[in-house]
């Protein structure tokens, strides 16, 4: 303060400017993640009509998994690379708890114009899944809300279908990497373009439930073993 | 006659040609003495050395290269973007695939004479120009150092580098051109030298190599000198410019607080800075590890390299429209962080007026950092930085801006035009 009151007093030819010098930042990490807000929107709950994902609200485990990823190339984001290139782990898990704390509400989804039978077929997929090509439901390890499951599975609802589509696109062709083993990719690889076009419209169709916090456990015994949740790191 | 004549011609072309083999043979090879057995091997090294090693390390950044994104530190794999095509940086760890077959000595002569052990000529993106200067004790420490990391198994890719430039025959000439080799034995100090000036020297013009990046390089990436005015370049590969550390038009180091600069280099952030882009990764990487009085004499030798300040031409006056619009953005998107005076919050958000990055010649930082925001790196000194929302703003309202910006509390550096925004974001 009286450094910033000197500097004042060095910069300022007359005092009438002088009085509103010092700045008040509060030491907030709302201040400090301001470049998070810039795409995530305020207080990172991004709409589901744009591309970039809500991350208000979901799982620190999970969020903290993904800022390591995008630091150290598993997921592929110029922009989060180059925000994220010299931060610590220690400061990664702060940020991710800060918007893993956050418990907002969603708005109402926009009714899909996707047809009908689009979505009946998304609805199977993701509740019932396709044994016959080892295809679990995604509420198998997403939880039966399909809202996720602590700590760090996410939940799946609230976000938009480009976003949805883009992720699995990218498990399929080798742009984002989860820790090994991988299950999300080998999922992902078993779906054709037209069931990841009905699973992504059926979600992004559906409100969010009132308390949208992640389960506490799994609905199950997980169909595939994961690496984020068996080997998360330290 | 005429076949007498051509004859003769011929001959004295061969005679040149292989003058000037000779000449760029005996340029490689000149104070380099052959790699016998080592008749001075370094001891098993002590805990001392390895720490040393270890810290000197840092002071040359050598992970910053030699480690991909995401990969084992030391272990390669990242590419360089130069001028000429990619470099892949090796693989450093004692495993067969990085260094695990080397020895001492031909670890020194990589550094001196930019030889692999093989005898090859290593590319200068590799600044063997700069690690000549490596003392023989400091070089055995880092040895020591690197053979104690965990070997990690990671095959060196091939450069990318576009033909002739990754060429034996190509670095041979370069070499004959731009480097001279000194052999761990740093410029020649004049009598009465401060030690603190050389102390400065050695680490800026050795392991540091500042000038890799600050200094201005020729067409064939021949190394300029770092002090002086003009120098600074952009990056390939990036749209940010290493500025000059002594030009007075340009980072005018000479002209500033000393302290200042060390807190810079040492926490990413001052009063008047905040450390963006690749210079980021050099103060999260190295500097921010180096010892306060190492800093304190890198910072006092670039000091005295800065020429005296020398008054810049007076710009003509800006356009009314476009500094209103300046002042409108100004208060609209950055006020509130950096205030009113541009004064910024010490410690928080660094001050706009006699920021130097604002009054660079080439405004390509400044458009940078508007448009990309970011964090200053997370360092011990300020571990928990806070960041500034990228402004995706059209070019018009960028150049407006920054040209408000460049003029304000006084700054008298030149307008910014849209062509420039576009060119420089």
């Amino acid at each position: 303060m009286r450094r910033a009151l000197a500097l004042a007093g060095a910069l300022l030819a007359t005092p009438a400017i002088a009085a509103d010098t010092p700045l008040a930042v509060p030491d907030t990490l709302a201040q400090r993640l301001q470049p998070c807000m810039a795409c995530h929107g305020a207080q990172g709950r991004a709409s589901r009509d744009g591309y970039l994902p809500r991350i208000a609200g979901k799982p620190a485990g999970y969020l903290y998994q993904q800022l390591l990823h995008f630091r150290d190339g598993r997921r592929q984001n110029a922009t989060m690379a180059r925000l994220l290139a010299q931060q610590t782990d220690a400061y990664l898990r702060e940020m991710a708890g800060y918007f893993a704390a956050l418990d907002l509400p969603h708005a109402a989804p926009t009714p899909s114009p996707a047809p009908t039978a689009l979505l009946a077929r998304g609805q199977v997929l993701a509740q019932q899944g396709d044994a016959a090509r080892q295809l679990p439901a995604c509420s198998a390890c997403h939880g039966t809300r399909f809202t996720g499951v602590q700590p760090a599975l996410p939940g799946l609802l609230g976000l938009p279908r480009d976003y949805l589509i883009g992720q699995l696109g990218a498990w399929q062709t080798g742009q984002r990497h989860a820790q090994a083993p991988d299950c999300m990719a080998q999922i992902a690889k078993r779906l054709t373009p037209d069931d990841i076009g009905a699973v992504a419209a059926w979600l992004a169709a559906q409100p969010v439930p009132p308390a949208a916090q992640a389960d506490a456990t799994a609905p199950g015994p997980v169909p595939l073993r994961c690496g984020s949740t068996d080997h998360p790191p330290p | 006659m005429t076949r007498h004549r051509l004859l003769r011609w011929t001959a004295g072309l061969a005679a040149t040609g292989l003058a000037l083999a000779a000449l760029v043979l005996w340029l490689n090879l000149r104070g380099e003495a052959p790699l016998a057995p080592d008749p001075n091997p370094p001891a098993v090294a002590d805990a001392a050395t390895m720490a040393r090693g270890a810290y000197l390390a840092r002071a040359g950044n050598c992970a910053g290269c030699h480690t991909a994104r995401g990969g084992a530190p030391y272990a390669g794999g990242r590419g360089i973007a130069t001028p000429f095509g990619t470099v892949m940086a090796g693989n450093l760890t004692p495993d067969v695939s990085g260094l695990g077959g080397w020895t001492a000595a031909q670890f020194r002569r990589a550094l001196w004479h930019g030889r692999s052990a093989d005898g090859r000529l290593l590319v200068p993106a590799f600044p063997y120009t700069h690690f000549t200067q490596v003392t023989r004790a400091d070089a055995d420490a880092l040895w020591a150092y690197l053979r104690s990391l965990p070997p990690v198994a990671q095959a060196n890719a091939p450069h990318a580098l576009r033909w002739p430039y990754g060429s034996q025959a190509a670095l041979a000439v370069w070499r004959a051109l731009f480097f001279r080799p000194v052999a761990g034995a740093s410029a020649a100090a004049p009598a009465g030298a401060d030690a603190r000036l050389l102390r400065g020297a050695y680490l800026v013009n050795g392991l540091g190599h500042c000038s890799a990046c600050h200094g201005s390089r020729n067409v064939l990436g021949g190394s300029g000198a770092l002090g002086g005015e003009g120098g600074g370049s952009t990056l390939p590969g990036q749209r940010w410019q290493a500025p000059s550390l002594t030009d007075p038009q340009q980072l005018a180091m000479g002209q500033r607080s000393a302290a200042e600069l060390v807190q810079l280099l040492q926490t990413g952030l001052s009063d008047r800075a905040a450390v963006m882009g690749p210079m980021a990764d050099v103060v999260a990487d190295s500097t921010q590890h180096l010892h306060t009085d190492d800093l304190q004499a890198m910072v006092a030798y670039l000091q005295s390299l800065a020429p005296p300040a020398t008054p810049a031409p007076a710009q003509p006056p800006r356009e009314a429209r476009v500094m209103d619009r300046g002042r409108q953005l100004y208060a609209d998107h950055c006020v509130a962080c950096h205030g009113a005076q541009g004064q910024g919050a010490p410690g928080i958000y660094p001050a706009l007026a006699r920021n130097p990055a604002v009054t660079l010649p080439d405004p390509a930082n400044l458009v940078q950092a508007i448009t990309g925001g970011g964090f200053p790196p997370g360092t011990a000194g300020n571990p928990r930085p806070y960041g500034m929302p990228a402004f995706d703003l059209p070019h018009d309202d960028l150049a407006a801006l920054a040209t408000w910006l460049r003029a304000s509390w006084g700054h008298d550096a030149a307008a910014v035009t849209p062509v420039q925004v576009l060119l420089a974001r």
